[in-house]
C-alpha cells in the first residue's frame, strides 16, 4: 500500500523573461532543485529547503519562493505538520530528526518585556558624550574583600582574585563544533570574537589548528564524548566549558554523522575517519552534583587553576537548584541554554518539547542564587534564543552577566534558518564539510560580518543603558525594576520578578 | 530635586537644631512641602548605653502592642515615651511618635560577631515588613531622626529641633515623586548607626536592593534611599570596609581610571569593583552619610546632582547649595566643590 506523495512544501518558480540564463542558481543550489536540460534550467521544488542561496545569487531577482503552494483541509489540532510527521513516520518507524530551534510557537517572553527610559526625575546618559562601561568579568567573586591599611594609607590587599574573563562586551559566541560547522565558519568566528575583545566556543570537537592563533579568545569545550580532548587542548582555551546538556535537546547526547568525519575532522576530534562521533546521553563519570564538582576540579587541577571553568545546562525545570549546585563547587559560570537554543541536529520531538525558555530560566537561576546570597559569586551565562540587543539587555536585566549567540551569529555569516544543518550539504558553507561549500565562506568577510553583529548589538546596549540613567553594566545585570511585562500571566510575573506594564 | 545639607562638629560640640532648620528652609525651592526630616547625633546622653528606636504607630493599640513584645523577647525596654511634637498650623498629624530606649539581649543571638545590633536590625526589619501600623524610623544609640510630611520649618517645630543639642546633624527637604506624602518616605533613613540623606534617583536600585536581600535585608519603605543606609550597614559594619572604601565601592571609579593605576592600586581597586559589583550605584544623586563616627558625602560617577562643602575650623559642611552653608555658618572659611565620586569625609576627633 503506498501513502503517496506530500505535497511540496516550498515551490520554486523562475520568471523565464527575467532569467538570463547565468547558470548561478544551477551552481549554488547544493540540493539539486536545479538541474539543465535541453539548454532549460528545470526546477524540483520537492528538494527545495528555503535556503534561499539561489535567491540572493541571482542577478536579476527572477526566482521566488512560495511556502506551502498546495493548501491541506485546515484543521486547528490536525496541523499540517502534525499530519505529515504522522505520514513520514508511517513510512520510516524512525525518531524524526530537525535542524536549528524549537520551531513550535509559544509565546515569546522577550517580546512580553519592555525596558525602561529616563524622563525628568533623573537624566538619560549619552554614550557618546559620557562613559559607558560594558566591561564584564566571568568567573568566580569574592564575598568580601579582606585588606589591611598601614599608616601611610597603603593597602596590603588580602583577598586574592581567581583568575576571570575579561569581556569588552557582554556577549559572546557560544560552543559550536568544528565538525557540527565548517572550518571556514568556525574561523570567521574566531576572528570576529578576537578583533571584538570577546569569546568564542570551539564545542566538542577539538581545536583545529586554524583556531591556534585565537586561543585567548576561545572557551574549549568538553562534552560526553570527550572529543579532541588531551592537556594540550585544555591549555589552549582562555577558559573551559563542561558541556552538560543543551537547550534544543536536553537529556540526550549527540551525533555527529561519519559522513561529516573528514580528514581534517578525524584528526581534531581524535578519532578514525569517516566514524559516527556519538556522545552519550551523560557523562560517564557524572552521575551525581559531586562527581561534577570533581571533574571541575580536576579540570582546574590539570589547568594548575589558572583557567575559569563554566558548566553548561540545559534549561530544565529543576534549573535553579541545579545551577545553586554548580555554584556551590569550584565553576566559575553556570551556562543556562534555553529551549529556543539551536542544533545541528535534534530528535524533533526533544527540540519541540522539551525544557523551558531562557528567559524563565535565567530569572529562576538568579533569584535563587539571591536566595542563597551567593548571587555575585559565580557568573551566570545565558543563552538560547536571544536574536537582537533588546533580548541581550533584557536578558541582562533577569539577571545573566553575559550572553552566547549561536544561530544569530550563523545568520551573519548567511545562514537562513531553513533548518537543515543535520544533512551535510548547508550551500552556505557553513553546516558541512564539503570542501567545495566550505570554500563558499571567506573567513576575512565572514569575520567582519560576525565582528559588525557584535558591535551593532553593543553600540545599542549602550544607547538602552544611557536612556535607562545606567553607566555601568553592573547596574543592569537583574534590576528587575528596569523592566515590566506586558500581557504576561501572573505566575510568570512571579517567576521574572517583574512588575506589569504601569505598575 | 531635594535639598539636602549636613553637618559636623569634629571636636564633638553640640549645635542645637535651629540653624539647620534655617539653612534647611531656605532651600524650599528644591522641595514641596511633603516631607522634611532631621537627625542628630549625640542627642540622648542619659542612655547612651541604648538603642533609640522611633517609632510611627497609627495607634498605640495593636501595633504598640505587637512593638512592645518583640522588643520585650529580645531584651529589655529601659525607658518608653511618646516623642515631645507641637501642633503646626500646616502639619497634618498623621502618626504617633514614639521612642524606646531598649537595650537587647546579646545572649539571644547567634552567628554574629555583633549580637545586640543584629538583634536590633532583626527587630527593625521584622516590625517594618509584618506590622501593621507600625513603623521604626530611627534604630541607632544616643541619636535620633525626626521627619513628618510638610515644609522644613513645620517638621522642625512640630519636634521642636532646637530643643536637641548634637554634634552631627543632616536634613532633608523633599520633593516626593515615589511615595509622596508618607512620613516614612521622608530621609533621613536611618538603620542602626547610618542615617542617610539622598537628592536624586537610584536607577541601579533594582540591582542594589536585589543584593542587599540577599544579605537580610528587607527594603520595606518603597524609595531608593533606604537601600544606602542598607549598603552601608552590610559593607561599612559587616565587611568592616572604612568609609572612603566604601564610597568607592558604591561610587566606583571608571574601568578607565582603575587601568591608568599602579599595579597594586590597580588590582586592589578591580577586586573590589568585582566583589562589590552589585552595590555600585547609578543614577543622580548626592548622598550624605552619618555614623556617629562622622559622615561621608558622595555624589554619583558623572555628578549629575549638586554638592557644595565649607569648612570653617572643626566644623565641616556638605549640602546641595553654597547659599544654605552661608545661612549656617555667615563665617565659613573655605568653599569648594568636589569632583564627581569624590568622596568627602568629616572624622570626629577623639
Amino acid at each position: 500500500m503506498s501513502l503517496g506523495s506530500v505535497p511540496l512544501k516550498y515551490k520554486i518558480s523562475i520568471d523565464r523573461d527575467q532569467c538570463m540564463k547565468c547558470m548561478r542558481c544551477v551552481d549554488n543550489c547544493s540540493y539539486g532543485v536545479y538541474r539543465i536540460e535541453d539548454d532549460k534550467i528545470i526546477i524540483d521544488s520537492r528538494k527545495c529547503t528555503a535556503c534561499h542561496r539561489c535567491i540572493s545569487m541571482c542577478p536579476r531577482d527572477a526566482i521566488t519562493l512560495q511556502e506551502r503552494p498546495v493548501d491541506y483541509r485546515s484543521h486547528p489540532l490536525w496541523t499540517v505538520e502534525a499530519r505529515e510527521d504522522v505520514i513520514n513516520q508511517a513510512r520510516t518507524g524512525k525518531i524524526i530528526l530537525a535542524g536549528m530551534g524549537n520551531a513550535v510557537d509559544y509565546p515569546i517572553i522577550f517580546d512580553r518585556l519592555v525596558l525602561d527610559a529616563c524622563q525628568v526625575t533623573n537624566p538619560s546618559i549619552d554614550p557618546l558624550r559620557e562613559p559607558m562601561e560594558l566591561r564584564t568579568y566571568l568567573g568566580k567573586k569574592p564575598s568580601k574583600i579582606e585588606f589591611t591599611r598601614d599608616d601611610k594609607g597603603d593597602i596590603d590587599l588580602k583577598t586574592e582574585l581567581t583568575p576571570n574573563l575579561k569581556l569588552d562586551t557582554p556577549l559572546m559566541i557560544g560552543h559550536m563544533s568544528y565538525g557540527a560547522i565548517s572550518l571556514n565558519a568556525q574561523l570567521s568566528i574566531a576572528k570576529a570574537a578576537k578583533k571584538s575583545g570577546t569569546f568564542m566556543g570551539t564545542g566538542e570537537g577539538g581545536m583545529h589548528e586554524a583556531i591556534y592563533p585565537y586561543q585567548d579568545h576561545s572557551i574549549v569545550q568538553i562534552a560526553s564524548g570527550r572529543f579532541g580532548v588531551n592537556i594540550d587542548y585544555l591549555e589552549r582555551g582562555a577558559a573551559i566549558e563542561i558541556k552538560v546538556g543543551q537547550g534544543a535537546k536536553p537529556g540526550i547526547g549527540g551525533h555527529l554523522p561519519g559522513e561529516k568525519v573528514c580528514t581534517d575532522v578525524s584528526c581534531t576530534r581524535m578519532i578514525p575517519l569517516g566514524s559516527d562521533a556519538i556522545s552519550p546521553a551523560p557523562h560517564h563519570d557524572i552521575y551525581s552534583i559531586e562527581d561534577l564538582a570533581q571533574l571541575v576540579r580536576s579540570l582546574k587541577e590539570a589547568t594548575e587553576w589558572k583557567k575559569p571553568v563554566f558548566v553548561k545546562i540545559a534549561a530544565v525545570h529543576n534549573v535553579a537548584a541545579i545551577a545553586a549546585g554548580i555554584a556551590r563547587s569550584d565553576a566559575d559560570a553556570v551556562v543556562i541554554d534555553g529551549f529556543k537554543g539551536g542544533t545541528g541536529a535534534a530528535p524533533k520531538v526533544f527540540r519541540d518539547s522539551v525544557g523551558m525558555p531562557i528567559e524563565a530560566a535565567v530569572a529562576a537561576v538568579d533569584q535563587k542564587l539571591n536566595d542563597q546570597g551567593i548571587r555575585n559569586e559565580v557568573s551566570v551565562i545565558a543563552s538560547g534564543g536571544i536574536r537582537n540587543s533588546g533580548d541581550l539587555a533584557k536578558s541582562i536585566a533577569l539577571g545573566a552577566d553575559a550572553v552566547y549567540i549561536g544561530t544569530a551569529s550563523l545568520i551573519a555569516l548567511g545562514c537562513r534558518v531553513c533548518g537543515n544543518c543535520y544533512r551535510g550539504l548547508c550551500p552556505w558553507g557553513i553546516a558541512t564539510q564539503r570542501e567545495d561549500l566550505v570554500d563558499r565562506i571567506d573567513p576575512e568577510v565572514g569575520s567582519e560580518h560576525v565582528a559588525n553583529l557584535i558591535q551593532g548589538w553593543t553600540l545599542e546596549l549602550s544607547e538602552l543603558m544611557g536612556a535607562a540613567g545606567l553607566n555601568s553594566i553592573e547596574s543592569l545585570r537583574g534590576n528587575r525594576s528596569r523592566l515590566r511585562s506586558y500581557m504576561l500571566d501572573e505566575g510568570l510575573m512571579d517567576v521574572l520578578q517583574v512588575d506589569s506594564v504601569g505598575a | 530635586m531635594c535639598g539636602i545639607i549636613g553637618v559636623i562638629d569634629r571636636n564633638m560640640s553640640l549645635m542645637d537644631g535651629s540653624s539647620i532648620r534655617e539653612a534647611l528652609s531656605l532651600m524650599d525651592e528644591r522641595g514641596s512641602g511633603e516631607g522634611a526630616g532631621y537627625v542628630a547625633y549625640g542627642i540622648y546622653p542619659d542612655h547612651a548605653d541604648c538603642y533609640a528606636i522611633h517609632v510611627f504607630f497609627d495607634n498605640l493599640v495593636e501595633p504598640k502592642s505587637s512593638v512592645d513584645e518583640i522588643l520585650q523577647d529580645w531584651g529589655h525596654i529601659v525607658h518608653q515615651e511618646e516623642i515631645p511634637t507641637y501642633e503646626q498650623p500646616g502639619l497634618k498629624k498623621e502618626h504617633i511618635s514614639w521612642r524606646y530606649f531598649f537595650k537587647p539581649d546579646a545572649e539571644l543571638m547567634v552567628g554574629t560577631s555583633n549580637p545586640k545590633d543584629e538583634i536590633v536590625k532583626y527587630v527593625v526589619m521584622r516590625v517594618n515588613s509584618e506590622i501593621e501600623g507600625a513603623l521604626i524610623f530611627s534604630s541607632g544609640i544616643n541619636l535620633g531622626v525626626f521627619k513628618a510630611s510638610g515644609w522644613p520649618e513645620d517638621v522642625a517645630n512640630y519636634f521642636r529641633i532646637e530643643d536637641y543639642k548634637g554634634y552631627i546633624w543632616l536634613a532633608h527637604n523633599r520633593y516626593p515623586t515615589n511615595t509622596s506624602g508618607w512620613w516614612g518616605g521622608a530621609h533621613p533613613f536611618n538603620l542602626l548607626d547610618w542615617s542617610v540623606v539622598h537628592n536624586g534617583e537610584i536607577t541601579s536600585y533594582g540591582t542594589n536592593r536585589r543584593y542587599v536581600e540577599s544579605h537580610g535585608y528587607n527594603c520595606t519603605m518603597f524609595t531608593d534611599t533606604e537601600v544606602v543606609a542598607y549598603l552601608f550597614d552590610l559593607l561599612g559594619r559587616e565587611h568592616g570596609l572604612p568609609e572612603d572604601i566604601v564610597v568607592e565601592a558604591l561610587a566606583a571609579r571608571f574601568w578607565d581610571e582603575i587601568d591608568e593605576m599602579p599595579e597594586k592600586q590597580e588590582k586592589f581597586m578591580r577586586t573590589l569593583r568585582l566583589t562589590y559589583g552589585p552595590a555600585l550605584m547609578n543614577g543622580p544623586f548626592a548622598i550624605v552619610v552619618a555614623t556617629n563616627k562622622g559622615i561621608v558625602g558622595f555624589t554619583d560617577r558623572i555628578k549629575l546632582r549638586p554638592m557644595v562643602v565649607g569648612e570653617n575650623g572643626s566644623r565641616l559642611y556638605i549640602s546641595s547649595e553654597e547659599a544654605a552653608i552661608r545661612v549656617m555658618d555667615p563665617d565659613v572659611e573655605s568653599i569648594y566643590m568636589p569632583r564627581a565620586g569624590e568622596p568627602v569625609i568629616g572624622r570626629v576627633i577623639e
